[in-house]
């Protein structure tokens, strides 16, 4: 062992059982299906969230490149994966070609699990799992047994939207937003299988939420008070009542659309609805603005729910890595509180073009152009964090820091989407895209990396490969610019997104001497961004075999190789069931870096009363 | 490893961890319910003039329903009492009234839906609209083929509009007797499911979600009831707790049917 491995006395001996639910978890060694696959340990379960989310991340992935393919070159077959997809997916994808219909569904499903499956699990679920418990010195979530639900809940979720892929007509195919009438009127049983697994992935999230908001309240370490608390737990918290309270009304429209899908009721079908020149058999009567509402009421929230936790990632690392106190920790609470806030009255910007009318549409202008102020505080203090620091370059802060101004991008090119004279001229175009793409990809998604590479330490023991994680932190920034940067050139010349043929028919080459034709040099764009999302992938590459060979063949760390203050780093590694020997006692602020009057560059946050007096209960809360 | 504060009260914030759990759970249903409630009145809002339903659903029924409930609530206060005072057979005698009592909420609830079910609106050949419950179908009955007879305790109409308020004077005037209607005069024959209207279409899934969420809440206290009651020997404090943990639920369930009554049923 190295030197700077902290050592830890022996666990303390299981104490006799109380009557509490312990099921003699503490004489056996638990098998493989108890430890990894139905564990209630947070530990685990923030693994599991983790590796599920990264593989739904990659399919996510794979889906856009398939459309990319078709968007630059409609009509022809895919290479390599071609003859795959047709035997597969049937006459969808005859002879290798994405059909139109393939195209929307893969557009509705890369939408759908890049969301839900992929970035939420992954950020909320998988590093809040691992690591709230840990930092605010907890034994475990409140409710273990729930928290394996929510996982599992999640699981079904995803492989109930896997499955619709393969029934007769495909998956959904109206977008991630579902839109009524026409998630109603396509006819395939696609629709009804999302809305399932969309019933499965809010109960899973509202498990997860119910748990961390009670986490955090009740199992806080003595001493740990509110504003000793890291800020990732606090993004966490915010993030968990975003869900708690947004979510349902989601569930509530899935219901109400299951229920016009499957026993042909009109909750979002206007009357007289004709559907391939035929009036329907339904009711009428519903409104499908109401879908809309319903729809963006979760919507815009869980906007907030991809970005915070991803800025508490970064924040944490930013910290470690600037060697001082994170400026403006209270405005940082102050700003994230009041984002929480605010992300549940600005969802009707997202509905201009439905004509709701200019006194409703100011008051969501306002409320939108109100959001961005703590936004902005937020980035500011991050940034301002990093001013004076002598700065340790490592890849969790490279990673962190391009967040920075990725997200910067993301959401500055949001403004003139919130106002809507801009937004009527912009909406449903290639900007838009670019515009949310540039918050979630080389945003979240890149905050994310950061805490990938930052906390594998904590759960193997082992650092990733430090040049291989460089080469991939460069070659995805590289690429992930050339992706996302021309479609904002795209969306700004007219070219509408969710079009299977990339805006051929809308070419200057297909209808010339038409007036506001994409021109050549826009259509070209197409091809570039094939390429560049190919190199993107390939980009990855370095990352997956990184984290595998790590695992076994990584350098060997101590329990805290980044020296750390936050609660996190001071439990054994990886943390034993129950995480910490002994009780903590939290004695200062979390980000105690290089602070006057402690030896060393930081002083941790909790020291372990017990360690020195040498009995166990001591501090230890009464819970008898 | 054991969790803190599963059965004490943490003392900086006065909760154990399963009250506040479902104080949380509770907030958000009252978004679930809160979206739905919203669906209701843009529905009822953008219905077309006099074609939203009055009267349609029982009054008498519900009201004993909104009773049965409330009583049920009583109940679950008195049950969750007597363990704090330890009191096991009192809490034995009034959760078993709990239960009961749900349950003849269900009964009622199903009869009710039954009795939508087998009501019919039937668009005939001439124009009007024959209206009423269904009596027997010939045996031959068949819309497509247009044989056999259909036979309603019901009226006839000549405007749908006539169906629509059923709280009117006129409308209660109007006699019901046996109609006998061939096949071969129908031109659409749909009773009062979910997919009638866009009422029938709330009244079912917001009654049927509450009908649900009774079920749950019945389940989870016939367990506490019956096998789940043996903690009270090992640890009655945390059963206790079990008690009002539920019974905070039951409360709640019964204030969504204290919006839903008066909203579906005398609006």
């Amino acid at each position: 062992m190295q030197s700077n491995v902290q050592q830890f006395p022996p666990f303390r001996e299981p104490q006799p059982a109380h009557g509490h639910d312990d099921h003699g978890h503490e004489h056996h060694e638990p098998g493989f299906w108890s430890k990894y696959i139905f564990s209630s340990d947070h530990k685990v379960i923030g693994i599991q969230y983790g590796f599920t989310a990264l593989a739904f991340l990659l399919f996510g992935f794979f889906l856009m490149l398939l459309m990319r393919w078709q968007i630059a070159h409609p009509g022809q077959p895919v290479p390599f994966l071609g003859p795959l997809l047709a035997k597969t997916l049937g006459p969808m994808a005859a002879g290798g070609v994405i059909s139109a219909d393939l195209y929307n569904a893969f557009g509705a499903m890369h939408g759908t699990i890049m969301v839900f499956l992929g970035v939420v699990p992954l950020a909320f679920a998988a590093f809040g799992n691992y690591v709230v418990p840990l930092m605010i010195g907890a034994p475990d979530m409140t409710f273990p047994r729930i928290n394996m639900a929510s996982y599992h809940a999640f699981f079904l979720g995803g492989v109930v939207m896997l499955v619709s892929f393969f029934i007769p007509g495909g998956a959904a195919q109206a977008g991630w937003t579902s839109y009524s009438p026409l998630a109603t009127t396509i006819p395939t049983n696609g629709q009804a299988f999302w809305l399932v697994g969309m019933v499965l992935l809010i109960t899973s999230s509202l498990l997860g939420a119910v748990n961390f908001i009670a986490t955090i309240i009740q199992l806080r370490a003595p001493g740990m008070t509110w504003m000793r608390l890291p800020w990732f737990v606090w993004a966490q918290f915010v993030t968990a009542f975003i869900l708690l309270l947004a979510f349902p009304p989601l569930e509530a429209a899935g219901v109400l659309q299951l229920m016009d899908n499957a026993l042909g009721t009109s909750f979002f079908l206007p009357t007289g609805l004709a559907v391939a020149g035929k009036v329907g058999e339904a009711s009428g009567g519903g409104s499908p603005l109401l879908w809309q509402h319903l729809f963006w009421f979760l919507g815009h929230p869980e906007v907030y729910v991809l970005i915070l936790p991803a800025m508490g990632v970064v924040a944490e690392i930013i910290a470690n890595n600037t060697r001082k106190p994170l400026w403006g920790y209270k405005s940082l609470v102050y700003a994230v509180l009041s984002v929480g806030f605010l992300s549940f009255i600005v969802w009707a910007h997202h509905m201009y073009m439905t004509g709701m009318g200019q006194k409703i549409a100011t008051f969501f202008q306002i409320t939108t152009m109100m959001i961005s102020v703590p936004s902005v505080i937020i980035l500011t203090c991050l940034f301002l964090s990093l001013w004076g620091g002598s700065i340790r370059i490592n890849t969790p802060m490279l990673f962190a820091l391009a967040f920075l101004p990725m997200f910067g991008i993301g959401g500055l090119t949001g403004l003139p989407l919130g106002l809507a004279a801009a937004d009527l001229y912009l909406h449903d175009t290639y900007y838009i895209i670019a515009h949310f793409h540039y918050v979630v990809a080389p945003g979240t998604i890149f905050a994310l990396f950061a805490g990938v590479y930052f906390w594998f330490p904590k759960m193997t023991g082992r650092k990733m490969n430090e040049f291989w994680g460089r080469v991939h932190f460069w070659c995805s920034f590289v690429f992930m610019n050339l992706v996302f940067m021309p479609m904002f050139a795209q969306g700004i010349k007219g070219m509408i997104r969710r079009m299977s043929d990339g805006g051929v028919n809308y070419s200057a080459a297909r209808v010339p001497g038409a007036i506001d034709t994409l021109p050549g040099s826009v259509m070209e764009l197409n091809t570039w961004i094939l390429a560049a999302a190919i190199g993107l992938g390939l980009a990855q590459i370095p990352f997956i075999i990184n984290i595998f060979w790590s695992i076994k063949h990584g350098e060997k760390v101590g329990t805290n190789p980044w020296e750390a203050t936050t609660l996190d780093w001071h439990t054994p590694t990886p943390p034993p069931h129950g995480n910490f020997p002994q009780q903590p006692v939290i004695v200062r602020g979390p980000y105690e870096y290089n602070a006057p009057g402690h030896e060393g560059s930081y002083a941790p946050q909790a020291e372990f009363p017990a360690a020195t007096h040498g009995h166990d209960d001591h501090g230890q809360p009464a819970h008898h | 490893m054991e969790i803190p504060y599963t059965v004490q009260n943490r003392p900086d914030t006065g909760l154990y961890n399963a009250k506040l759990g479902i104080w949380l759970f509770l907030a958000s249903e009252v978004m679930l319910f809160g979206g739905l409630f919203s669906a209701y009145v843009l529905l009822r809002a953008g219905a077309e003039p006099g074609m939203w339903p009055h009267g349609w659903l029982n009054v008498t029924l519900g009201t004993v329903n909104t009773l049965l409930l409330a009583l049920s609530a009583i109940t679950t206060l008195l049950a969750w009492a007597a363990c704090k005072v330890r009191d096991f057979g009192k809490f034995k005698f009034f959760h078993a009234c709990t239960i009961l009592l749900a349950l003849s909420f269900l009964g009622i609830k199903s009869y009710e839906y039954h009795d939508k079910f087998i009501h019919y609106e039937i668009a005939l050949a001439d124009g009007t609209f024959a209206d009423g419950h269904l009596k027997e179908k010939s045996a031959d009955f068949d819309l497509k083929k247009k044989t056999g007879t259909v036979t309603i305790e019901g009226h006839i109409v000549e405007d749908r509009k006539e169906l629509m308020d059923l709280r009117t004077e006129e409308a209660k005037k109007a006699v019901h007797k046996e109609i006998e209607i061939k096949a071969a005069d129908i031109k659409k024959m749909q009773n009062y499911g979910p997919w009638h209207n866009t009422f029938t279409a709330i009244y079912f899934t917001m009654s049927g979600l509450h009908a649900l969420h009774i079920l749950g809440g019945t389940l989870v206290i016939f367990y506490l009831w019956g096998p789940g009651s043996k903690m009270w020997k090992t640890d009655p404090e945390r059963f206790t707790n079990r008690i009002e943990v539920s019974g905070l639920f039951w409360h709640f369930v019964d204030l969504v049917w204290i919006f839903l009554f008066p909203v579906m049923y005398l609006t």
